[in-house]
């Protein structure tokens, strides 16, 4: 730079406080415009997705529906054996997936020791997160179905899903019990208190709304995967209920895959119908986890 | 510190009563982080019922001193420690000591006041019993007891089941010290508890030390000199983590020995 010259390289303040544009400039109100359509766009296309599918299944969205066994006429076919089956599967995956993600997280959190061996198993955990499902279900069907021999059953199918959870509910509980700060813990060690009694009476109930919420956020995921349980071989025909963990089972998503995988087009009114009542469940979670976190967040704040 | 300075202050410790038989006693004590020596070999007494300030610039390792008398310091990944620290003639580095036990003995409080945010007053101060699984009978008298020590107890009677955060700074950090009291420790440790705080609260906390300081051993680190004038019977200055001088607070504040002690109380760094 030429440091004789009087040039300024910054323009000189304006004193007016008024500008041609008003409040904000071209570029800021462009960009502004261009973030806006990006969280239009997805937006738009998802409500297009459900007013779709409720529009085209709203003729079968009765409770008879909802309390049928499949038929193979479509008017008469309902969803009830799909219904259990998801929600028995999804009481045994929290079961497997929730004392083993949060102990493992536990672990990993306040008791392992920075090292090569534990900076491993943390990058594989994120790596094991975005595995596709289909993998998990072949693994489960080697794993669970032959090898433990448990056969095609519900407690085969949580397994598989648990599996699939597992990387998902490590990775949000450990985000929660970070959210505990660290003067926290020493205010508990200082107290006397050895680390057990601090993550039991301090550390848990501090991150408890924290690790529920990534618990049903990954369930609500879990209901809706359908290509694991279609590996390990859930039935895509159920005239009955599940009586046990080894009993045959379908699940929601499966009972649609079916049903729209079907030449006749009754049969589709009766996939978008199902669909909407999955987009039920699933809101259902979610907004639990939603109501759960502002409902702690105002006890703690 | 220099032989000379050392023999002076065992001379001070020998004609002084209080520290005829100190409550503790560190030797020799070195602290790291991982490779960084932060304490570089410090000895010297803390009087029982009295209270000894721990004053020096910032990063001189005032922190990791007071951390090392309750074993603290090894909370933090890759700290270590090495030397003595007697708790009535007992080593607390020695092995087969509990720490929990130690730290139900020696008290902690923080420099910035953490309550525990999920419970309310009473069950702030009955924390360090409910954490260790223990339901004391006369909850009402400890809970009273121990607020009544911390000077609090007349501001929060009549809002016990408020949560801990609802109460200002200086409130919670007043908690903090009657959560620490209503284990009924030995000694007290005081992390610079006041420099979060406004003045006033400032004031009453100090109002507090000169109370606690005739039941308690407290030692208190401070950066805050006129504080560790008014609070601390015995002061020791600490620079770039060894002992510069330890002695009675007036006589290191009237006629310190060292240079760098004169230097420091006198504004010219620090």
């Amino acid at each position: 730079m030429n440091r004789a010259s009087p040039r300024r390289d910054v323009p000189p303040p304006t004193r007016l406080l008024k500008t041609p544009e008003g409040g904000a400039r071209a570029p800021e109100r462009v960009f502004e415009v261009i973030c806006l359509l990006a969280l239009m766009l997805p937006l738009l296309l998802l409500v297009v997705l459900i007013a779709q599918a409720f529009t085209d299944g709203r003729e079968r969205l009765t409770w008879e529906f909802l309390t049928s066994y499949p038929s193979r006429f479509a008017s008469q076919a309902g969803i009830l054996p799909a219904l259990v089956g998801s929600a028995c599967l999804m009481m045994l995956t929290a079961v497997i997936a929730i004392p083993i993600g949060v102990g493992a997280a536990l672990y990993l959190e306040e008791y392992a020791r920075e090292s090569r061996w534990t900076s491993f198993i943390e990058v594989n955990i994120s790596n094991l997160a975005g595995v596709p499902s289909i993998i998990y279900g072949l693994l489960g069907l080697e794993l669970f179905v032959r090898a433990m021999r448990m056969g095609r059953s519900l407690l085969a199918g949580a397994a598989t899903l648990s599996l699939l959870l597992l990387p998902m509910v490590i990775m949000a509980s450990r985000e929660a019990l970070r959210t505990v700060p660290q003067s926290t813990r020493e205010a508990c060690y200082a107290l006397g208190a050895d680390r057990w009694q601090t993550i039991r009476r301090v550390v848990l109930p501090m991150s408890l709304p924290g690790i529920l919420t990534g618990i049903i956020l990954s369930l609500a995921r879990a209901i809706g995967e359908t290509a694991p349980l279609i590996t390990i071989g859930a039935l895509t025909y159920v005239a009955f209920l599940p009586d046990s963990v080894y009993s045959p089972f379908t699940a929601l998503p499966i009972q649609i895959f079916n049903w729209i995988s079907r030449p006749q087009t009754d049969f589709h009114v009766n996939a978008a119908a199902g669909i909407v009542v999955l987009l039920a469940i699933m809101l259902v979670f979610n907004g639990a986890a939603i109501w759960l976190r502002s409902r702690f967040q105002r006890r703690f704040s | 510190m220099t032989r000379v300075d050392r023999q002076r202050a065992e001379s001070e410790a020998g004609s002084s009563d209080a520290l005829a038989s100190p409550k503790m006693r560190v030797e020799d004590l070195r602290a790291w982080f991982g490779r960084s020596e932060v304490l570089r070999g410090i000895t010297m007494p803390v009087a029982e019922r009295r209270s000894t300030a721990i004053i020096g610039p910032s990063g001189c390792g005032k922190s990791t001193f007071i951390r090392c008398l309750n074993r603290m310091h090894e909370v933090v990944r890759g700290a270590r420690t090495s030397g003595r620290v007697l708790l009535d003639g007992e080593d607390i580095y020695e092995d087969g000591v509990n720490p929990v036990r130690l730290r139900q003995l020696v008290g902690m409080v923080f420099q910035k006041p953490n309550p525990f945010p999920m419970m309310s007053i009473r069950e702030n101060v009955l924390a360090g019993l409910r954490l260790q699984g223990i339901r004391p009978k006369n909850r009402d008298d400890l809970v009273e007891r121990a607020l009544r020590q911390a000077a609090l107890w007349d501001e929060v009677k009549d809002v016990l089941d408020r949560s801990g955060s609802s109460l200002s700074g200086g409130q919670q950090q007043r908690l903090c010290i009657a959560r620490a009291l209503a284990l009924e420790p030995e000694v007290l440790l005081m992390d610079e508890p006041c420099s979060a705080l406004d003045p006033i609260a400032t004031a009453k906390i100090e109002d507090l030390i000169h109370e606690l300081r005739k039941q308690y051993t407290v030692v208190i680190v401070t950066h805050n000199m006129q504080q560790a004038s008014r609070v601390a019977d015995y002061t020791a200055f600490l620079y770039l983590g060894e002992l510069v001088e330890f002695g009675r607070t007036d006589r290191i504040f009237t006629s310190p020995s060292d240079p760098r002690t004169e230097a420091y109380i006198t504004g010219r760094f620090g």
